[in-house]
Parts: structure tokens; sequence; C-alpha cells
């Protein structure tokens, strides 16, 4: 019974927080003790959002911003993910490359990436392109080093036995090295995922023709606190749902880990 | 029909197990502090075909370093590893290995890794499957097929293991300690396994151990290694009947003869290997 009750006061704590906090933030502004003009609303915001959501935005239908950003992201994700691992993973088995390339990485790594978005403007244009470059960069180096971590992490009697088992390179990296890295470079899909969103949006505030990003900036050049925050929902809507699809996939992925179960207390 | 499917062509028995030959085998390892550090020193050993002999010596002693080196994993400093008088060079097909730590492969299912063996080595999914899944009722893991390795206790993983290397039907067969991490309940009983599948497959096999009663119980002949660096001390014939049971043979008075006179010969080494740790601390 008591777990019954847990279960169902942490949720009503974490959305009676949550209304705490909006309704404050509207009665501060209700009662003037904010400016409206500055900081906005909760209502305003879900006014702005509905609108959006019926008239579409300025720049056209919702949807079709959203899948500008989204396109982006996806896009750029899957490049960058699929060269972080496989650079990572053969650098992380051989040690002559990692030698030679990691004072490269590693240079490349400390300069502040995001900057970059402002050189693919100018190498790109406006269009997807420079968003999609963006998001490579930054998917790329966090999903690197831990497929590099991972790789190199392998326990070298599983690669002893497949090798005995008659597995000769390729079938070592595919069935030992690959799967065993993949818990590293999962871990680091939820950061990339995170950082992907955040590529193609700034991308867009620095320069685009559609897009979240574009439409938060126009919003900010309004001087219209409530459509930021509108652009900011939908955003964050997209990275929570596709933070759950990640999940589903490491389920699956990693069916084999004994996944360690919350201990609940039973007091 | 059958009788030209790959699947009996891996089932057939394989040539017979080889003769296994050391000789002057020796193995250095770079050591910063003392410049080089021997690990294995002129080791001569002579495995008949189908003989299971054990390697026994005090922990630390370069046992493993000796197999990993005849499986290829190692090369040797200097010396050779012949089989029927052919020079192995590198990874043997005929070899096969049971390590001391779990190798089997975490992310694969208990058939998936037994029918790895035979996947790597070429024979399509199909028959793969077929012959892991004799195996699995040859180690008694029925009903086990889809589990992962985590899922299972250390004895089942152990089994897994075994089939994992007998499917590949090896001629020499080498294992390092492979039931030390099994409690002795489990452990007297996989011996017991060992024993029945070796007697019905027949391979060379070098069985590396520091447990002189498993060496004893399983073996025809217990080989002593001395401590660091290894080479032969003296070798000893168990001539204890076969078919044989590791748990009731140790209460056989010849069995009981034969661990004191070894224990002797081993004890020295032992107490070496001992100094010396305690030394080094």
């Amino acid at each position: 019974m008591k777990t019954i009750a847990r279960r169902t006061t942490v949720p009503a704590i974490q959305i009676g927080l949550l209304a705490a906090l909006l309704g404050a933030w509207q009665l501060a502004v209700d009662t003037k003790r904010i400016s409206v003009f500055f900081f906005g609303s909760p209502a305003g915001t879900w006014r702005e959002l509905y609108e959006w959501i019926r008239r579409g935005t300025v720049q056209g239908p919702l949807w079709q911003q959203a899948w500008v950003t989204l396109q982006e992201t996806l896009i750029g994700f899957a490049i960058g993910v699929v060269l972080g691992v496989l650079l990572g993973l053969v650098l992380g088995r051989i040690p002559l490359l990692a030698r030679v390339f990691t004072v490269y990485i590693g240079t490349m790594n400390s300069i502040p990436r995001i900057v970059l978005g402002s050189v693919f403007i100018i190498w790109f244009g406006t269009g997807m392109g420079s968003k999609i470059a963006l998001v490579v960069v930054l998917v790329f180096f966090s999903v690197f080093f831990n497929a590099f971590q991972g790789a190199r992490d392998v326990d070298q009697n599983l690669i002893a036995n497949a090798r005995v088992l008659g597995a000769r390179r390729g079938s070592v990296m595919l069935h030992v090295v690959f799967p065993s890295a993949f818990s590293w470079i999962i871990a680091s899909l939820r950061v990339a995922f995170g950082l992907a969103i955040t590529g193609a949006v700034v991308g867009e505030l620095l320069g685009a023709t559609q897009g979240l990003g574009l439409l938060i900036q126009q919003s900010q050049g309004n001087f219209d606190p409530d459509g930021v925050y509108a652009g900011l929902v939908v955003t964050t809507l997209l990275a929570l749902v596709a933070e759950g699809l990640i999940t589903l996939l490491e389920r699956r992925l990693l069916r084999w880990k004994p996944r360690r179960r919350p201990q609940t207390a039973t007091t | 029909m059958r009788s030209s499917s790959p699947a009996d062509d891996a089932q057939a028995p394989e040539a017979a197990p080889p003769l296994l030959e050391l000789s002057a085998l020796t193995k250095r390892f770079a050591d910063p502090k003392q410049g080089e550090r021997t690990v294995v020193e002129d080791l001569d050993l002579r495995v008949p075909p189908g003989e299971f002999c054990a390697l026994v010596g005090p922990t630390g002693c370069g046992k493993s370093t000796v197999l990993s080196m005849i499986a290829g994993l190692e090369r040797p400093s200097s010396g050779t590893v012949t089989a029927d008088g052919v020079r192995l060079a590198g990874i043997d097909p005929r070899t096969g290995f049971v390590f001391q730590k779990d190798a089997v492969f975490p992310w694969k299912t208990v058939l998936a890794n037994i029918a790895a063996g035979p996947r790597f080595r070429g024979v399509d999914r199909q028959t793969a499957i077929e012959l892991a899944h004799e195996w699995i009722i040859r180690v008694g893991l029925e009903g086990f097929e889809q589990h992962y390795p985590d899922q299972l206790s250390g004895g089942m993983r152990k089994r897994v293991a075994l089939a994992q290397t007998f499917v590949n039907r090896p001629g020499i067969l080498l294992m390092d300690e492979p039931f030390s991490g099994l409690d002795a309940q489990t452990r007297q009983i996989m011996a017991e396994e060992l024993l029945g599948l070796w007697e019905s497959l027949g391979a060379s096999v070098l069985f590396v151990t520091h447990d002189l009663e498993e060496a004893i119980a399983l073996a025809d002949r217990v080989v002593v290694l001395t401590a660091r660096p290894a080479t032969v001390k003296k070798e000893f014939t168990v001539e204890l009947p076969r078919p044989r049971s590791p748990r009731k043979i140790r209460f056989d008075p010849r069995f009981v003869r034969l661990h004191e006179e070894i224990w002797s010969c081993l004890s020295d080494e032992v107490q070496i290997a001992y100094a010396r740790a305690t030394a080094a601390r």
C-alpha cells in the first residue's frame, strides 16, 4: 500500500511545484510586480503557442518549422554518430593511429565549437547545410571520445577467446569490440542528442531562412519574450521525445546487461 | 544425403589428437626495473596424442604464459611449439582454450555463444545453430538457449564456456585453471563433466591448475613446474583407472600416496614463490 502511495505522491509533488512556480510568475505579472513587457507570462506563452498551432507562424506552419529543425538535428546527429563511432573504434584499436591523431582531436575539441556555426554559415550559406555541419561537429566529439574509450576498455580475455575460437580481425571488431564499446557509446548518445538540438537551434539563431531557431530569433527581434518561450517549449518537446526513443533503443540493445532495479525503500 | 552436408563434416570425428611438443620454450618480458624478466625458461614437455596432462606450480609461476604461447596468443622469446612435428605459428584451428576468467560473450545468448566458434570458422548459420543445440544438450543447458550469461550461475557459465570450446572439436585442449572461480561443490561436478566430455571426444589436454587434488583426479600425468621462471621440475604418472570419477578417486589409497609424493616435490616451489611474494611487499 505504501509503495502505491509513494508512486503517486512523487509525481503529484512534481506537478504541484511546477504549477506553483508558473502560478507565482503569472501572479507577479498580473499584479504588475514584474513587467510583462520584459519577462512575458505563462498565459502569453500559451496564447502564442496556440496561435502558432492554429494559424501558423510568420514563416509558415509550425510543424514545418519544427520539421526543418528536426531534420537538421537528425541528419547531423546520424552523420556525427557514425563518424564518431567509426573513428573512435578504429583509433581505439590501433595504438599507432591513436598516438598520431589524439593531439589533433584534442586540440579541435578545445575549440569552442559553437563558434564554428558562423564559419559554416559563410561556407555553406543560410540553408540547412550549415546547421547540419554544426550539429555534426558537436555530436562527433562527444561520441568519439566515448567510442575511443570503449574500444580501449574491451576485456582482453574476450578478444583472446574470440581469436582462439577462430575470429579474424573483422569478426573480433564486430562481435567483441563493438558490442563491448556499445554501452559507452549509448551513454554518449543522450548528451550528443541534446547537443544536436542545441547545434541546430543555435545555427538557426546565427542565420537561417526557416526553423525553430529563426522563430526564436525573430521573437527576440520583436521584443516578444512569449515567442522565445514558445519556441523553447517546442524545442524541449522534441528533445524529450528523442530522449524517450534513445531509452527504448538502449533497452533493446543492452538487453544482455543485468538491469539494476532501483531499490525501493520498504520501511 | 545428409552425409555430404557440412553439419556432418563438422561432427565427423576430427583427425586423431596430435602429439604436442614444447622444446626449450622461453618467454621474457621487458621489465622497466630489472631490464628483463624471464617468466618461462627452457621448458621441454611432450604430450602424447590424447593424453590428459596437468601442469601444477605455485601461483604466478608462468603457467598461464605457457598456455598462451601454445595457443598462439603470445609469441615465445625462443624455443618452439610443434604439433605432430609441425611448428605452430599463430593460432592453430585445432586448438581450444578454456580461460580462467569468464570469457563467454556477455552480449550473446547461450545459443549464440556456443554457435560463435563455428560461425567464426565459416560454418553457415543454420548448421552452426544445429551444432550449438547439440552441445547445449550435452552440457545440460536445455531451456537456457535464449538466456544471457549474466542470468546464469557460475557453474552454468562454465558449461557454456566448455560447450563453446568443444563445439570446435579441438585436438589440443588448453585449460587455464578453468574452475578456479567456482565453489568447491560446483568445481567437483564440473571436473566430473569435463572428464566425461573428454573421454567421449579425445584430445591432447594441457590443464593448468594450482590445485594438486584436481590435477591428480583428472590427469594421466602431473607435471610439476618450478617457481618463476617456470621450467619442468618433475613429472609423475597417474596410474589410476579410467573412466574415473574425480570425486570418488580421492579416497583411493593410490591417490593419497601420489598426492603425498607430488606435494613434497611441489611444496619447495610453493615456499620459494611465497617467500618472494612476501619479500616484494
